[in-house]
């Protein structure tokens, strides 16, 4: 055996504080090493070429090389181990920056404990086998979950590529919150007028398939092979059928609250989100009907021209695999019923951002012209509160919610627009503006609108008559104050949508602290998940606007065609295997795995039937959490047998 | 507690708006970044703050900028003009609180008042200067 050990200096990271020769020097007086050399950089192309010549010329089997965190290069030097016919799992990172470098002082200490893991790798390297990349076929086909601006984005983009792609959207429309919106900063043009065609798109497309009215219920398998379940709602209207004539609305009885307008308007059981909805089709909201029973009312079926109403309509399930899935699922705002210093939600015209931009747009329930919940009364005085629950680790959310400096801004310049002589406060902590040309928009709002920025909190809202008393704090001024508005707008947080957290569920997905979907790597996997094959998009990681949402759906309908282009992908190959002759079938592994990789399955031994675990290697992520956890010793992981493990440990012992 | 009372009516509008008009700038420009008050020589001689002053005419705080000595310290060197990142030409919204005070709220000096110990004691740039200021000739 003939092992290669390649020692780093990484500029002054390492050598600072290892010193490197007498590394080196150590690694050569051990067993099986036939050469040990230091470079400045190992990583950089001479450092690599070093390795490759010295496997030529020494005719090595094995490479070692002392450097940073194997998440950052061994995939660099396993290429580079492969390009001269070595397997490249028989390469070893012993990582003595991160445990040594960075986190010790004494240059004496420092070089030992570099030296004693030197060593125990060479004892593992010696032990180390050959492995082999499994292949597994792929599904040339997308799932993308959740039809707001991301999902759309995803699934045109996916579609756009020339490969099937299937949308599911758990209301009757796609659109999402976006749809609701009035104008968009920071250029003020209309939410719908953008969207839509994209909408419309998506309708069009032969490449997707939308399924509205439904949610994903199970997803098994892995990537490449994702096993999905659907369950479509009744819509009790045939989408194709229906001609949008508005008939039914003028003869059903029920009167419903219209969340497409913030319930702050009314509906009829029978409607439609809004007149660009799509899929272009009526629905019937059973809860609201009075009884999806032709007996009990039947108003709409009979005044239906073309027969359109199906009151006989069932839950549908429909199966279909997929090689990747994109999950773009979208926010929800803090709950105003939360903060108890702006009314809990008692207080009719304290509103959201959400019911603003209904109230103000022409399609919403004031008809354009801004007037208030409770009167109808126009609105002249309006104050906007930023941070309604966002920045608040004591007691509400401890992130900013990073669109509504924006959003607030943007209202207020269109109160602005349409009230010239009204007057709009804007209560701040901090004014973020951190987009392109958004503090450009927020400068203009003052400037051009006399918008009013005062730096504070509102510690109290309370309804004084027909007005609202306003009291807060002018931090710049170093003065409470206080103030009467006609309609306050609390700038409220973004939080995960319900709907996010279900689908993590169904997909066993992390979630960081604050609920959102968990990235891979917060910078350079943005969109990637911890489930290989499994792609996220928009709000559902975390607050954003329009613009990025739409740059990282882009980015995540690309990784799911990096996938579904493929015939057949490679899956990791430091995987747990069992050994079923150890294996008593109790099941800690399956209850250890968090990527529900192993089963028990049924095998026969002696004549009789015997439970054992079972590994599925394309789910499995070679965590190596069962092979900790079997007691028997049953499951081990090739690449980190238990006898390699045990070499290390020993040789560590003996320092 | 008191709560100092914010109203937009017609003489906090008026207020903002004549300040605005004599000294031709967009007083809601101001995006209350300090610059001004950072490089005033005076700042320390000042009651409120350059940028304080600023926040005040934005709200229409007539009595509030009056009272304060800001603008009568000011020497009109123009240095927050030339620094202002919103390019407010600063002095001259000083400037324009002081003649909002000469044309609006006139404190007058009446020569004969003044004792004569006084007025031998008084340089005469000084005399000239407070009856520009404060006089009604
Ligand atoms: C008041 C306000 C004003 C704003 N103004 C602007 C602006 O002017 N400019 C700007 O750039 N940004 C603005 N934003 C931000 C903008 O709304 C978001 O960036 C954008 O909507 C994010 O899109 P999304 O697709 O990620 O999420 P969403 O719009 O929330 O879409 C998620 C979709 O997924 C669906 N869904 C959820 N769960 C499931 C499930 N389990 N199964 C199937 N479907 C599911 C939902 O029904 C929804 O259709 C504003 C936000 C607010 C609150
Ligand atoms: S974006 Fe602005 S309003 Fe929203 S939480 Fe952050 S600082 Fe507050
Ligand atoms: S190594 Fe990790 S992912 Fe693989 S089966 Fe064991 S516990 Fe599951
Ligand atoms: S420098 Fe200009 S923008 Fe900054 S506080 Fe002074 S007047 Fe306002
Ligand atoms: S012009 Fe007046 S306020 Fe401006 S820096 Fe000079 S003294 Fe200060």
């Amino acid at each position: 055996m003939r092992i290669g050990v390649y020692v780093c200096e990484c500029g002054k990271n390492i050598s600072a504080t290892v010193d490197v020769e007498k590394v080196v020097d150590y690694a050569k007086s051990l067993p099986y090493v036939a050469s040990s050399r230091v470079y400045k950089y190992m990583c950089a192309d001479p450092g690599q070429e070093l390795i490759k010549k010295d496997i030529e010329e020494l005719k090595l089997d094995k490479v070692i090389v002392a450097a940073c965190s194997p998440r950052m290069h061994e995939p660099t030097f396993r290429a580079a181990i492969e390009d001269k016919g070595l397997n490249p799992y028989t390469l070893e990172i012993v990582n003595i920056r991160e445990q040594v470098s960075w986190v010790h002082d004494d240059k004496k200490k420092g070089t030992k404990k570099a030296k004693s893991l030197v060593k125990s790798s060479v004892m593992r390297s010696a032990l180390m086998e050959p492995l082999d990349r499994k292949k597994v076929g792929v599904t040339h086909k997308a799932l993308v979950i959740g039809a707001g601006i991301a999902g759309i984005q995803a699934a045109l983009d996916i579609a756009g590529s020339g490969y099937q792609v299937t949308l599911v959207e758990k209301t009757s429309s796609i659109g999402g919150k976006m749809a609701q919106l009035d104008k968009t900063f920071p250029t003020l043009d209309c939410s719908a007028c953008i969207l839509s065609p994209k909408m419309v798109d998506v309708g069009r497309n032969p490449n997707i398939t939308l399924i509205a009215n439904a949610e994903v219920e199970q997803v098994d398998g892995y990537v490449g092979n994702f096993e999905v379940k659907i369950k479509k709602k009744p819509r009790y209207v045939i989408e194709d059928k229906c001609t949008m004539c508005d008939d039914c609305v003028a003869v059903c009885p029920v009167i419903a609250h219209d969340e497409y307008n913030q319930n702050l308007s009314p509906r009829k059981a029978i409607y439609i989100a809004f007149p660009q909805a799509i899929p272009a089709s009526y629905i019937i909201d059973p809860d609201d009907c009075l009884g999806i029973d032709p007996l009990i009312c039947s108003k709409c079926k009979d005044v239906c021209g073309p027969e359109a109403i199906d009151f006989d309509m069932k839950p549908e399930i429909i199966e279909d695999e997929f090689g990747a899935i994109v999950v773009a699922t979208g926010y929800d705002t803090y709950p105003i019923e939360n903060l108890g210093e702006y009314g809990q939600g008692n207080i009719p015209d304290v509103i959201t951002g959400l019911d603003f931009e209904r109230l103000i747009s022409p399609g919403g329930p004031s008809t354009g012209a801004l007037r208030r919940p409770s009167d109808g009364k126009l609105v002249k005085n309006v104050v906007f509160i930023h941070c309604a629950g966002s920045r608040d680790p004591a007691k509400h959310l401890p992130y900013c919610s990073k669109i509504c400096c924006m959003y607030s801004t943007k209202q207020a310049l269109m109160f602005k627009h349409e009230v010239r002589d009204g007057t709009a406060v804007n209560f701040y902590i901090d004014i973020r503006t951190g987009g392109k040309d958004y503090e450009e928009f927020y400068q203009r709002a003052a400037e051009e609108a006399k918008v009013v920025y005062i730096r504070g909190k509102v510690s109290e809202l309370i309804q004084d008559g027909d007005e609202i008393l306003v009291k807060g704090v002018n931090t710049l001024t170093a003065e409470t104050v206080e103030l009467h508005a006609d309609l306050v707008v609390l700038a409220t947080g973004i939080i995960p949508s319900q709907g996010t957290k279900d689908i993590a569920s169904v997909l066993r997905l992390s979630l960081g602290i604050n609920g959102f979907i968990k990235e891979a790597h917060p910078k350079l996997k943005p969109v990637e998940t911890s489930i290989t094959g499994v792609f996220v998009a928009g709000c559902a990681t975390g607050p954003k606007d329009i613009p990025e949402t739409v740059s990282q759906a882009g980015r995540a309908a690309v990784r799911a065609c990096n996938i579904i282009a493929q015939d057949e992908i490679e899956v990791e190959a430091t995987i747990a295997h069992v050994d079923e002759m150890l294996c008593r079938g109790c099941g800690v592994c399956v209850e250890t795995c968090p990527y529900s990789a192993i089963t028990l399955i049924d095998t026969k031994r002696f004549g009789n039937t015997y439970k054992v675990a079972s590994v599925n290697e394309a789910l499995c992520k070679g965590c190596g959490s069962c092979a900790a956890a079997c007691l028997n010793g049953a499951i081990n992981q090739f690449g980190f047998e238990d006898k390699q493990i045990l070499a290390m440990i020993q040789a560590l012992g003996e320092e | 507690m008191s709560y100092d009372y914010i109203e937009f009516g017609e003489s906090e509008k008026e207020f903002t708006s004549k300040i605005e008009e004599i000294s031709g700038q967009n007083i809601f420009s101001c995006y209350q970044c300090g610059k001004c008050s950072a490089g005033c020589a005076f700042s320390n001689l000042m009651e409120k703050t350059i940028n304080h002053t600023m926040q005040l005419v934005q709200l229409g705080k007539k009595e509030k900028v009056l009272q304060s000595n800001t603008h009568w310290v000011c020497a009109s060197c123009l240095t927050c003009t030339v620094r202002c990142p919103r390019e407010i030409d600063v002095a001259a919204v000083m400037e324009a609180i002081r003649e909002y005070t000469l044309r609006y709220e006139p404190e007058t000096i009446e020569r004969l008042d003044l004792p004569e110990e006084l007025l031998k004691k008084i340089p005469n740039i000084a005399l000239v200067g407070s009856f520009r200021k404060k006089s009604e000739l």
